[in-house]
């Protein structure tokens, strides 16, 4: 049974722009934000995962992308270096939560701007980790030195799909769904250099963060919108379950951030 | 050229970061020398790659450096230059750093300033709070002033042979010996005086009384008109054996028509002397119409500058000739900034001088009858100096003829 942190949309709101989704002047839905959560939740719990809620705080409407919150893998925990100090106020939230529940706490150095599980997806025993918008490329060093594995960092290059999980979904199989031109033709390379069988989505397929998806082994939860990933999937032997994302679009978020694995991975190396 | 140290760490190879980082280097007209690299033995190992990036400009450096800091380069800090200072006027204090005719930068609070100018055999004397690196001769230094010492925050940067043949001067390494085939040389050498003309680099010629003996005189004024020459460096015995011809038609007694000597010829060099001295200067002397041709006249009239440095066998002197010689070499040094090509015919002396006080970018062909001359000039470790055995006459015959095809 995987373990998946989720927080209650409460205080979700767009009450700042940080990305380029982002508008004040194109609010959530707050009925539908609660219905979509609510949707996501009761999927996820279908599909056998067990759900911790860490308590949403005022003023902190981006906690309920919980995928920022850090990387956890075995019972360590990696909090994130929030790049905007819109966010920042997240970090020790999540970190005196995941304390509390028995996780060690590793921080990075403050210098080096990390976004946890958002910019840091293990594909096989590689960790991909995604830089330039929000996470510095030396955070991932660090990342490397604590967790002994090896670490790719690819350059993401549209702002659109400013974490990894925005544009990139390991697969349990080797391989990956991906948008490839949100990468420079260096982290394209490694990318295919480490993974086979990559899935390409289609431009219009990513506008709907087709990639920000959770993969349970064989069944993934995203984002509605993406008929044709959704064929490939199911071909491959996934169970797809799209699931209505509008609102939480509004912010630049979708299945994926609004999780963090506990852990992403049981152990490394 | 403008550099720093980075330093690449983490998974660079199988993240392809170091070949992202080179390309990106090469791409914005920068370079760089990899001055260590360690790879990782097994998968999780991190990398390590020691770069030494450059650019022409410290701007487009900046920007280069700013880029890569994005990738993960760390800029390594430099260590500044040591400085102590100068015991007493005229005396460089003990462990000075000792200049080359390279391109020289020191580094003074963690950043790069270059040396000017790049003069041999000098010490570098840097002003704080201007920021600037000068590198000074004995004499002009004064008790006080700092002064560079021992090797650290110093930085050489030697001119770079190009791989692919550019001209005569990267190719060719050694003197020409009597045996070799001139005319390649001298067609090169034509060529890269024209090239000198077109960028609006500077062309010097120092010269000896042999250029007069030889009667190769008509050939350097054609050069001087045709606007071969932007600067003269010479003695007093090339002006006055130029002018002694001019007024006389006699070098040193002797008739350079006939090749013999003329009646009283002896006399006509002490005349020369006179007459200029009456005029009070060359310059005046051409423009009263006492002095018409010749090299000196050639000079006066076509607007060339021109040195004239004594010596200790002086007659005369005439009286432009400046007798101290650390005036001489001052007023040298102030006039070669600019200098890309130095042509030096037939005086050993004056030839090690001027190249003494040249940078090492400047392309010199030095030319003498005498090859234990050519060599001396030639491996006095210039870059892109090249020798030519030849008399002078023959040799600057074919150039200007070569330059009027």
């Amino acid at each position: 049974m995987r373990q998946l942190l989720l927080c209650p949309p409460d205080y979700y709101g767009i009450e700042y722009e940080i990305n380029p989704w982002m508008s004040r002047a194109r609010g959530a839905d707050t009925p539908l934000v609660q219905a979509q959560w609510k949707g996501l939740f009761d999927t996820l719990s279908k599909l056998d995962c067990k759900i911790e809620l860490v308590p949403p705080r005022p003023k902190l409407p981006d906690m309920v992308f919980t995928a920022n919150a850090g990387l956890t893998v075995g019972r360590r925990f990696i909090p994130s270096n929030f790049r905007h100090e819109e966010r920042s106020g997240e970090a020790p939230h999540f970190a005196s939560w995941m304390e509390e529940h028995g996780y060690e706490i590793v921080w990075l150095p403050k210098d080096l701007y990390f976004e946890g599980e958002g910019d840091a997806l293990f594909g096989g025993d590689v960790l991909f980790c995604g830089y330039k918008f929000r996470s510095d490329i030396n955070s991932h060093r660090a990342v490397a030195d604590i967790l002994g594995c090896l670490v790719i960092s690819v350059e993401l290059v549209d702002p659109r799909f400013y974490h990894i999980d925005t544009c990139f979904c390991p697969l349990p199989d080797g391989g990956a769904f991906w948008f490839p031109a949100a990468f420079d033709e260096y982290g394209q390379r490694a990318i295919r250099d480490h993974l086979r069988d990559l899935i390409d989505v289609v431009p219009e397929e990513a506008a709907h963060f087709s990639c920000n998806a959770i993969v349970l082994d064989c069944d993934i939860v995203l984002p509605e919108g993406a008929p044709k990933l959704v064929a490939t999937l199911t071909e491959r032997g996934y169970t797809c379950h799209p699931l209505p994302m509008s609102e939480f679009l509004k912010a630049g978020g979708a299945c994926k951030c609004l999780t963090m694995f506990m852990p992403q991975r049981e152990k490394v190396g | 050229m403008f550099s720093e140290t980075v330093v690449l760490r983490g998974h660079i190879i199988d993240s392809l970061i170091l070949p992202k980082v080179l390309d990106q280097i090469l791409t914005q007209g920068g370079d760089f020398k990899i001055g260590e690299i360690k790879i990782g033995q097994n998968r999780v190992d991190q990398s390590y790659a020691r770069i030494e990036v450059s650019a022409p400009t410290h701007e487009a450096l900046d920007e280069i450096v700013l880029r890569l800091r994005q990738h993960g380069a760390e800029v390594i800090e430099k260590a500044d230059v040591q400085l102590a200072p100068a015991p007493a006027d005229g005396v460089f204090p003990k462990d000075f750093y000792v200049t080359t005719n390279q391109q020289t930068f020191v580094t003074l609070d963690g950043a790069e300033i270059e040396v000017h100018p790049a003069l041999m055999d000098c010490a570098v004397v840097v002003d704080r709070a201007a920021r600037r690196a000068t590198a000074k001769k004995f004499h002009e230094v004064s008790r006080g002033m700092e002064i560079v010492v021992g090797h650290q925050g110093i930085k050489v940067v030697p001119v770079q042979r190009s791989t692919s043949r550019t001209d005569v001067f990267e190719f060719m390494s050694t003197s020409i010996s009597l045996e070799k085939p001139k005319s390649g040389v001298i067609r090169e050498m034509a060529t890269e005086l024209k090239r000198a003309r077109e960028v609006g680099g500077k062309i010097l010629v120092v010269a000896g009384p042999a250029v007069v003996h030889t009667g190769a005189v008509p050939h350097l004024v054609k050069l001087i008109e045709w606007g071969y020459v932007d600067l003269l460096f010479g003695g007093n015995a090339l002006a006055l054996h130029d002018i002694e011809n001019a007024l006389f038609g006699t070098s040193v007694g002797i008739n350079l028509e006939r090749g013999s000597l003329a009646e009283r010829g002896h006399e006509n060099q002490m005349r020369a002397i006179n007459s200029i001295r009456e005029a009070g200067s060359i310059s005046s002397a051409v423009e009263t119409g006492a002095l018409k041709s010749g090299i000196m006249a050639a000079c006066v009239r076509h607007g060339v500058e021109f040195v004239l440095a004594g010596s200790i066998r002086d007659d005369g002197p005439l009286p432009e000739v400046i007798t101290d010689t650390l005036e001489a070499q001052d007023a040298m040094r102030e006039k070669i900034t600019g200098v890309t090509t130095a042509l030096m015919m037939g005086t050993m002396l004056h030839s090690m001088a001027v190249a003494n006080l040249l940078p090492a970018t400047v392309k010199t062909l030095c030319v003498d009858v005498n090859p234990a001359a050519v060599s001396k000039l030639a491996e006095r470790g210039s870059f892109q100096s090249l020798g030519l055995v030849s008399d002078l006459e023959p040799f600057l015959r074919e150039l200007t003829g070569t330059l009027a095809r």
